[in-house]
């Protein structure tokens, strides 16, 4: 039997798309949805599963899909994901559920993510299961960070009674959702939603609370609280450390879509918060974030929107679509191509960056082939405004203020891959803070398990830790 | 949370505000400032604590009405609270526990130096003050300052009030007449803290400086603080505010100050009404 094409999925045309901040793939409707899941074989031993961080029980709830079970089959999802209208968005599902579908082997598998997508967003606009509050059980647990994690750990453990605190340092939650991916790739309101759930199950968030500045965690212990989960992320941008950084118009990418995202900079003057219109911006780096940033500076009216990247096409980190969508929309890529100097004129604005041709050598630790730098090979790139996208690390602020909280040199702390639990009894922690920059969908799962073990810490009498 | 409680014209463009703030009373030291929003759609600015009170869980901000989130600010009154504030933020200030400190400030710079002149005071340092403004009117806490200097000069650019010049003039004076000191602090616009440095820098006396650098988050998420020392990238939110002024890349401070100047006019021209006097 031939296997049915996948189901494409309705983008905003890239000329139209560049001039707004609207969301970019509009969601399947229904038939589209049925048809897609009419490709799924329902396997009897489903690998998908196992490409899930989460386990999401995907057959099942594309059985459920299937027959038009809608809100049967987004409260299966919900069994193990908390943030299914989020996953379904910017989940790498090309390396995790879709990469072990037998379809793939095949050509395309089932396009899970747009499916989970679909019936998140079905939930959202016909009216939603009733929220359940646990009785309370009495115990009181603070969570540091608003982010996936955060809210994960959070919801988890006030299903099961906890009084939950999440204290978050920025005046809205949410983490990356809220102040890194724009609004194009995850629509504001969607994660907003996704918070108002958490709080609907009775967490309660308090924003503009630094733990470390504000409050320490041994604050939290005095408070009352009887364990911490810190999911305070991995904010840290990291510069490269070359002449002309500081000069006006060189931003981190966590500047630049922070400006954006969470204080709106791309609708000033209506928002009070400035942001630099380049015209010819260059993002070093290739991943998720430095692609949000490139097609940001796009939509901000630039003429030229570059990606300068020191390995090739196939080393770039970014979600498979999301580089597709900035190449539809006009973003040039300079691959092989490192910068060795930012140049400026007289008055300290940026007029360009010198870079270096790369050739790729050995593979390194991470397996990807090393870009070794090509002698006498310097160029220069034009541009007004510079975007370093090079990755973060985690805030030191927590393992400096916390006795006992160990991290590692590069900054992750250091906690039990299983259980969370760090080097200070009854602090757990996971998410960014932890792997260092990773995924939505890991962060999740690690703020579900250091919930399942504080769960288990507490009700079993908090003994010996 | 957030309330104002108290509320002082200091000068025309100059306010004082007592704010209901307890987590924040409760932490903060000298040095440490705050990160606040006063609408839906403002901006983050950051704001020197200019003094704290524990037990009544209170703070104190001093602000110059120059943009236009200071000036909505300023129109905030008693009992309206501010949306957003967090704190206390940046490194406390390392005072010294004995000897001479020259505490100079500048304008609004007055303001962040006070808690450090009353700390050191009761630690009983002996604080020798020079504070200063454009003209007499401008001059802002003049008791507050007397009340925990050991010395205090007064300087005026246009000579309305005691000294005629500007305070690195007065420091300069002081020094050139032998007055012992360990250390000078200087708080203040940049080209009032660069000119301090610039007049310590061939006695080689230790010149620390608060720096004001654009500001986002304020917790080292951003990068846009970043402030040059030592040839170093510091990020001032959480590596300072208070540096080594003879460390300071004053130029690189001084023009990443100013990058979104035409962007800040466009801002104060739309909103002709936001601030004034009330
Ligand atoms: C621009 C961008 C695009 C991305 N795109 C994708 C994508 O497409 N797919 C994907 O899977 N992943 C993506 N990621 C990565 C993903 O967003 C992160 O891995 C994930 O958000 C990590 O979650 P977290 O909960 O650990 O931390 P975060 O989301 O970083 O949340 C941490 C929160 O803790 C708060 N905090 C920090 N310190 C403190 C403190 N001391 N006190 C109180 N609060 C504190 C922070 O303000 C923040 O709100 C992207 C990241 C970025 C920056
Ligand atoms: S203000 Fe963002 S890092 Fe300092």
């Amino acid at each position: 039997m031939p296997i049915k094409e996948r189901t494409e999925m309705p983008v905003q045309d890239p000329k139209e798309r560049i001039k707004n901040f609207s969301q970019v793939a509009l969601g399947y409707t229904e038939e589209m949805a049925l048809n897609e899941a009419s490709r799924c074989l329902q396997c009897k031993n489903p690998t998908c599963m196992t490409g899930c961080p989460v386990a999401v029980k995907i057959p099942e709830f594309i059985k459920l899909l299937k027959e038009k079970k809608y809100q049967e089959a987004i409260d299966k999802i919900k069994e193990t994901n908390n943030l299914p209208a989020i996953c379904g968005r910017v989940c790498p599902q090309e390396h995790q559920c879709e990469a072990k579908c037998v379809l793939a082997r095949r050509g395309q598998p089932v396009a899970i993510g747009r499916l989970e997508r679909f019936v998140a967003d079905w939930e959202h606009s016909h009216g939603k299961s009733e929220v359940r509050k646990a009785e309370p059980n009495g115990h009181r647990v603070a969570v540091v960070g608003s982010g996936p994690a955060g809210l994960t750990c959070a919801a988890d453990l006030a299903r099961l009674g906890y009084q939950v605190t999440i204290f978050e340092s920025l005046h809205a939650p949410g983490g990356v959702l809220i102040y890194g991916i724009p609004e194009f790739r995850l629509p504001k309101d969607v994660v907003r939603r996704e918070v108002e759930y958490v709080k609907s199950l009775g967490v309660k968030i308090e924003t503009s609370v630094v733990i470390g500045r504000t409050l320490t965690i041994d604050d939290l212990f005095h408070d009352g609280y009887e364990a911490v989960f810190v999911g305070s992320g991995a904010g840290l941008p990291m510069f490269m450390h070359i002449p002309g950084e500081n000069l006006n118009g060189v931003y981190s990418a966590n500047e630049f879509l922070t400006r954006i995202n969470l204080m709106k900079a791309y609708e000033f003057p209506e928002f009070d918060t400035p942001i630099k219109r380049g015209k010819r911006v260059a993002v070093v780096g290739a991943g998720n974030v430095a692609m949000d940033a490139v097609r940001c500076a796009l939509r901000l009216g630039a003429e030229k929107a570059m990606i300068l990247y020191r390995r090739g096409r196939e080393e770039m980190p970014a979600r498979a679509e999301e580089v597709l969508n900035a190449e539809e929309e006009g973003v040039e890529f300079h691959f092989l191509t490192n910068p060795v100097r930012i140049l400026g004129d007289d008055k300290g604005w940026v007029t360009g960056v010198e870079c270096i041709k790369m050739q790729l050598g050995e593979p390194d630790k991470s397996g990807r082939r090393r870009p070794i730098p090509i002698p006498g090979s310097e160029f220069v790139i034009e541009a007004d405004t510079v975007i370093m996208a090079l990755g973060t690390s985690p805030n030191p602020i927590l393992a400096q203020t916390t006795e006992g909280l160990k991290a590692h040199p590069w900054g992750g702390l250091i906690a039990d891959e299983k259980t969370g639990r760090t080097t200070r009894p009854r602090v757990w922690a996971g998410g960014d803070a932890v792997t260092g920059s990773a995924t939505v969908i890991l962060a999740m799962g690690a703020g579900k398990q250091a919930a399942k073990d504080i769960h288990e810490y507490i009700s079993s009498g908090a003994q010996g830790w | 949370m957030n309330e104002i409680l108290e509320k002082t014209v200091l000068t025309p463009v100059t306010k004082k505000i007592v704010v209901n703030a307890p987590y924040v009373a409760r932490k903060a030291q000298p040095g440490q400032f705050i990160i606040l929003r006063v609408r839906e759609n403002g901006e983050r600015i950051p704001l020197t604590i200019a003094d704290y009170d524990r037990e009544k869980g209170t703070i104190t901000l001093v602000f110059q009405e120059v943009g236009l989130t200071t000036r909505l600010l300023g129109r905030l009154e008693v009992n309206d609270s501010i949306l957003d504030l967090v704190g206390p933020l940046g490194v406390p200030a390392e005072l010294p526990e004995k000897g001479t400190v020259v505490a100079v400030g500048g304008g609004v710079g007055v303001a962040p130096i006070l808690p450090k002149c009353k700390e050191m005071h009761k630690r009983g340092v002996k604080v020798i003050s020079i504070i200063g403004a454009r003209s007499k009117d401008l001059l802002i806490l003049e008791e507050e300052m007397s009340a925990c200097s050991d010395e205090l000069h007064i300087c005026t650019d246009d000579g309305s009030r005691g000294f005629h010049g500007f305070v690195s003039d007065k420091l300069k004076e002081l020094i050139e007449n032998g007055v012992q000191m360990d250390e000078v602090i200087a708080v203040g616009p940049i080209p009032m803290m660069r000119a301090t440095c610039e007049v310590t820098r061939p006695y080689k006396i230790k010149t620390w400086v608060s720096m004001n650098p654009i500001m986002v988050d304020g917790t080292g998420m951003c990068g846009a603080c970043r402030v040059t020392v030592g040839g170093e990238t510091k990020f001032c939110c959480v590596d300072g505010p208070m540096f080594d002024g003879h460390l300071i890349d004053w130029q690189e401070a001084w023009r990443r100050v100013n990058m979104y100047r035409d962007e800040e006019k466009v801002a104060n021209e739309r909103c002709p009404n936001c601030g004034g006097v009330r």
